[in-house]
């Protein structure tokens, strides 16, 4: 490896580092605010300069690419002179309005300033004052404290693929705003704010909440789409105010999405924080003896196959085992965790998988999305799609809606024949898939949750197998399905499926409504058709009062996922685990200790008493439990029956990116992105 | 003095037909194919052994930057670009060449083009530019019409297409990598370097950017060979020049001299001597408004090259010369400079963006003495500050015309601060 020597020690590095990579590896400290390493380089904050020696000038590290024999300079006090002088300029014509800012405690330019700037102000003329800019109900502006470092610019542009953000001006006058102060119209726009080194584009919901030193910082997993997105989950007291990303490079990298970053205010409203029970046809609080008493009386003379159970879409895997093992001893074989009603086949764990992972996207080279909107469904691996997508030599192909994925893709219509045509080689793309070397599909719900899901998921696996993605020699596995729920692939490892004579999801909700099932039990499980159950004695364990919660006969109230430590499988196979940021409001509490009293309550007393014996029995009941954030590569297998493929056009499960599940429906900024973002959002030419 | 033999520009001041008949006459074009048929390596030998050197201002050599490109055209087109965006205040030389000598660059276009590997030239001119850019383009349309240009220029073999483009009027354009920008359709905004232009110039591909006066002095270089240039002028300063006269003197002009002529000659001779003699020179800044003014002890012996005026801690830039004298209030003269830079920087790197406003701010206060003499310090520290810190060269141009100032006529600035204190005490009493 070259050489070169850094304040006279010689560092070793990899050739292609730039010198502030360089710096960064040998632990010497460079100031920087424009540069980020996932962005492309700038260089305009000028705060980066070093000396190399044999250089007239100074140099900008972040844009230096580094060499063999260089001498370079960070500590020498003309070196600090410069950082002081770029430093001031920054300053001039800054606000300094620290004590009302809220980045304040956060701010890389204040804490640049007390390391690397004066202790004064030289400058004694007029600052200059910038109009705010609009950029949508997530981000707020005060313009007037930009340093122009265009990271944000550089975000929209390049990650978000939304080129909506410039500069117009140019010296003095050069402002940063969104085309025609329109909104930033991306499903990633808030990430600009994390971006942002100063306290120009802060976060609008949060303004003035809170100060970042009093919060109580968690690290969790977010359930808002079934990335598994790594979070920092802020809280102050009982209250979740803010939601960050946390790096992961094989997961969301450093990004989240804004439904992840801003659903939490859902978190305080309609939450169920005591138990219910229905009387005289009206739900009325009760006591936890009360609500679980209601439950023994009315399960104490019904048969085990005529209880019924269906998980739902943010359930955590301990509480899915709970509820598993439950049903287990009260005989019943009807229990579902796809409320969609998805055909996936549960019997071979490559066949519900997103088997490439994330990160493997960006070795791939061609790409089928089948029935999915990868942009709404997990906008964080739509970025991956982008990313990859802009190194070149990579063709991407949709069959289903034609939309804008923020990168150039060939459109094959949104007929399902396509796929059959694929399937049989006679397909012009067809062609590009044969000479790809790491092809891969993306199978979205979109094309599983349908009648004829079944037929399409074989087809699937025959196209993946002909045109081949499934290479063992090179273990790449192009075969990928993308999950909308957080708790799909967990509650599938778990085998929540129906047993020997079991009814899925469908059949449950139809055996409800003529009388079959006598008792639902609901695990946080409002996608379903809840008007269609009949008679059934339906008992809700869930967070917040959504459509299953107005159904119940009993309410159980439970913990949302910043409420509870929780085991969570992403899309990919990825067990991670989430933790307790705040309590559970009220009565409400954690949702496997409710299953694990309410099982002593019914005499079938299940094995556990505390998290550790639940999570032992995670790992009996499926080993993948036991690698916590590893992929282990699943194994391929015969499954998915062929069948007949209907005519009817694919479309994607999601309408409206920001509200998707209990917890976003009722919060008020993701109703306003609604408003904002979403066309058909039933807004009226005399609204307002 | 010049001899009139040794003229390259014959037709600067447009007495004769600047078109194609009139420029056949003056002896372009004669034989372009011969000089192309010198091949590649000769030519820039040629151009080497000259020791020409840019007349853009930075004065690189222009041989050695056209062997930067890479010798072989490979899978990416090679590009001349012709810096036309004259905006250099005070400059005005690259107009004359586009008004009446417009096919000396242009067959300077085709020979640069070939040495360098490329097909295409570019002509980026400035948008004020109405009557230069007509002039330039019907030129450019004669020597296509003439099969000057075209699939096979000259009867070279060399196919050589050229095209003008006009820009719209951001004194940053004139910055090579910032014209590319904006050639491109983009913001003008300077690119970080390296990459350099040559190696990934215009839309990726390797680029060379070259000033109006270069290329067009490159013909003639080539028709009369590198040691009729080396006769003129000095060592490392050889040739002729278009030097560009304005301000305090009796007759303003643009002359053809040779490189290294005495400043207070070059006035005397070309234009008529300073109004009221050369007593009553206050200051000139010799180069364009980048770059420090010299007082009149300096100009009263200064040669008129790019390192003599180096040594005096100034430039040759584009050797425009703009002559003060003494009724000259020097202070609001580079106030006024410091004002163009900050409304033509680009606003993209912090020490340029903030330093020339607050440069300017401070500046205006010294004109009237509302200051104090450790402002007067920090200005000069800020100066400082800027210079070498910024992406491009603007940020040193806007330093420079300070620094000058401060250097040569700190103490009228002191006078004035002093007595705006004995004005104020005055009142307040």
């Amino acid at each position: 490896m070259p050489n070169l020597t850094i304040n006279g020690e010689e560092v070793e590095f990899e050739a292609g580092l730039s010198l502030i990579q360089v710096c960064e590896q040998a632990g010497v400290e460079v100031p920087r605010f424009c540069y980020h390493e996932r962005l492309s380089i700038a260089g305009n904050c000028r705060m980066c300069l070093v000396q190399v020696e044999k250089s007239p000038k100074p140099v900008a590290s972040c844009a230096t690419p580094a060499a063999e024999g260089m001498v370079i300079h960070t500590n020498t006090p003309e070196v600090q002179k410069m950082r002081k002088g770029v430093m001031e300029f920054l300053l001039i014509n800054h606000p300094l309005d620290c004590p009302i800012c809220d980045q304040g405690g956060e701010c890389d330019l204040q804490d640049q300033a007390m390391a690397y700037g004066m202790d004064h102000s030289r400058f004694k003329e007029n600052k200059r004052a910038v109009t705010d800019k609009y950029m949508g109900p997530l981000i707020k502006t005060i313009m007037t404290r930009c340093i122009h470092c265009t990271r944000c610019i550089r975000f929209a542009t390049e990650v978000a693929g939304v080129p909506e953000l410039g500069a117009t001006g140019r010296g003095e006058h050069m402002e940063i705003t969104t085309y025609m102060e329109k909104a930033l119209a991306s499903e990633l726009s808030a990430n600009v704010i994390d971006l942002c080194p100063v306290g120009a584009l802060t976060s609008r919901p949060y303004a003035f909440a809170a100060r970042s030193w009093e919060l109580s910082k968690t690290e969790s997993i977010d359930v808002m789409d079934a990335t598994g997105s790594n979070i920092r989950v802020d809280a102050r007291g009982p209250e979740v105010l803010r939601v960050l990303p946390r790096l992961h490079e094989d997961v969301n990298e450093e990004w989240i999405s804004d439904k992840t970053r801003y659903a939490c205010d859902g978190l305080m409203r309609q939450r169920l924080d005591q138990p219910y029970v229905r009387r005289g046809g009206k739900l009325q609080p009760a006591s936890w003896e009360e609500a679980f008493e209601a439950i023994a009386n009315q399960l104490k003379d019904v048969r085990g196959e005529r209880i019924a159970a269906i998980v739902g879409d943010l359930a955590d895997c301990e509480s899915i085992l709970a509820l598993r093992d439950l049903t287990v001893r009260l005989g019943s074989p009807h229990i579902d965790c796809r409320q969609d009603g998805a055909a996936i086949d549960p019997s071979v764990r490559a066949a519900y998988l997103f088997n490439s992972t994330l990160a493997g996207i960006e070795a791939a080279d061609a790409l089928l999305l089948i029935g999915t909107n990868p942009r709404w469904e997990a906008p964080v691996l739509n970025q991956r799609i982008r990313k990859r997508y802009l190194q070149g030599e990579f063709h991407a192909a949709m069959i289903g809606e034609s939309l804008d994925l923020t990168y150039r893709y060939q459109h094959l219509g949104d007929d399902p024949a396509v796929l059959s045509a694929l399937v049989r080689g006679d397909h012009e793309f067809s062609a590009v898939l044969k000479k790809a070397k790491k092809s891969m599909l993306i199978l979205g719900m979109g094309a599983l949750a349908r009648p004829d899901g079944a037929a399409i998921l074989a087809a699937a696996r025959e196209l993946a197998e002909n045109s081949g993605m499934i290479d063992a020699e090179v273990s790449w596995n192009g075969f990928n399905v993308l999950h909308t729920a957080a708790a799909r692939v967990g509650g599938l490892d778990l085998g929540f499926v129906p047993g020997e004579g079991g009814l899925n999801t469908a059949g449950i909700v139809a055996g409800a409504a003529a009388g079959d099932i006598e008792v639902l039990f609901l695990l946080g499980a409002d996608e379903i058709d809840t008007h269609a159950l009949g008679n059934a004695f339906v008992i809700y364990q869930g967070h917040h009062g959504d459509a299953g919660a107005h159904r119940a006969d009993v309410i159980l109230p439970g913990a949302a996922y910043t409420e509870k430590n929780a085991t969570y499988v992403n899309t990919e196979g990825r067990v991670q685990v989430g933790r307790l940021a705040v309590f559970p409001p009220g009565e409400a509490r954690e949702d496997w200790t409710i299953l694990r009293a309410l099982s002593s309550a019914l005499g079938k007393t299940l094995p556990y008493d505390n998290l550790a014996q639940v999570r032992a029995k995670l790992i009996e009941a499926n080993s993948i439990f036991s690698n916590i954030d590893q992929i282990e590569p699943a194994e391929w297998g015969s499954f998915a029956m062929a069948g007949e493929i209907g005519s009817e056009p694919f479309r994607s499960p999601i309408t409206n990116f920001y509200m998707t599940d209990p917890i976003s429906r009722v919060s008020k900024v993701m109703a306003e992105c609604t408003e904002a973002f979403v066309a058909d959002s039933g807004k009226t030419g005399t609204d307002g | 003095m010049l001899r009139d033999k040794d003229r390259i520009f014959t037709n600067i001041y447009g007495f004769q037909e600047p078109g194609l008949k009139g420029a056949r006459a003056r002896g372009d074009w004669d034989n372009t194919k011969d000089l192309i048929a010198l091949g590649r390596d000769k030519i820039i030998g040629i151009m080497k052994d000259s020791g020409l050197r840019g007349r853009g201002g930075a004065g690189f050599p222009t041989g050695l930057k056209w062997s930067f490109m890479p010798k072989e055209l490979g899978a990416r087109p090679h590009y001349l670009v012709i810096n036309a965006d004259e905006g250099e205040p005070g400059t005005c030389k690259d107009r004359e060449i586009l008004r009446s000598e417009p096919h000396k660059l242009i067959e300077g276009c085709v020979v640069a083009g070939f040495a360098m590997g490329s097909h295409t030239a570019y002509i980026y001119v400035r948008g004020e530019f109405h009557q230069e850019i007509a002039a330039l383009q019907k030129a450019v349309d004669e020597a296509y019409d003439a099969g000057l240009l075209g699939n096979d220029a000259c009867g070279s073999g060399w196919g050589f297409d050229c095209y003008v483009h006009c820009g719209s009027g951001a004194y940053i354009c004139g910055e090579e990598t910032a014209l590319i920008e904006s050639l491109e359709g983009k913001k003008g905004q300077p690119r970080l370097k390296p990459p350099f232009p040559a190696g990934s110039g215009l839309y990726g591909c390797p680029t060379t950017v070259n000033n109006v006066e270069s290329i067009a002095v490159a013909p003639t270089i080539l028709r009369r060979g590198a040691e009729w240039f080396t006769t003129l002028g000095t060592k490392n300063n050889t040739g002729t020049k278009l030097f560009n006269i304005s301000g305090h003197v009796n007759n303003p002009c643009t002359v053809e001299e040779e490189m290294s002529i005495p400043l207070r000659e070059l006035i005397e001779k070309h234009a008529g001597g300073v109004r009221g003699g050369w007593a009553n020179l206050k200051a000139v800044i010799p180069g364009g408004a980048s770059v420090p003014i010299l007082p009149k002890s300096i100009c009263d012996s200064v040669l008129m090259d790019f390192d003599s005026l180096r040594e005096v801690k100034s430039g040759l830039g584009t050797a425009a010369v703009m002559v003060m004298d003494s009724s000259t209030d020097v202070v609001r003269a580079i106030t006024r400079l410091s004002y163009f830079y900050m409304h033509e920087s680009c606003g993209q790197c912090t020490p340029c963006r903030e330093g020339t406003g607050w440069m300017w701010r401070m500046m205006k206060r010294m004109c009237t003495g509302d200051a104090s003499t450790e402002e007067l310090d920090l200005l000069n520290e800020v100066t400082y500050q800027v210079e070498g810190h910024t992406i491009c060269a603007l940020g040193d141009a806007a330093a420079w015309p300070i620094q000058g100032l401060v250097r040569h006529f700190r103490d009228d600035i002191e006078a004035r601060i002093k007595a705006a204190r004995v004005a104020d005490k005055i009142e307040a009493a």
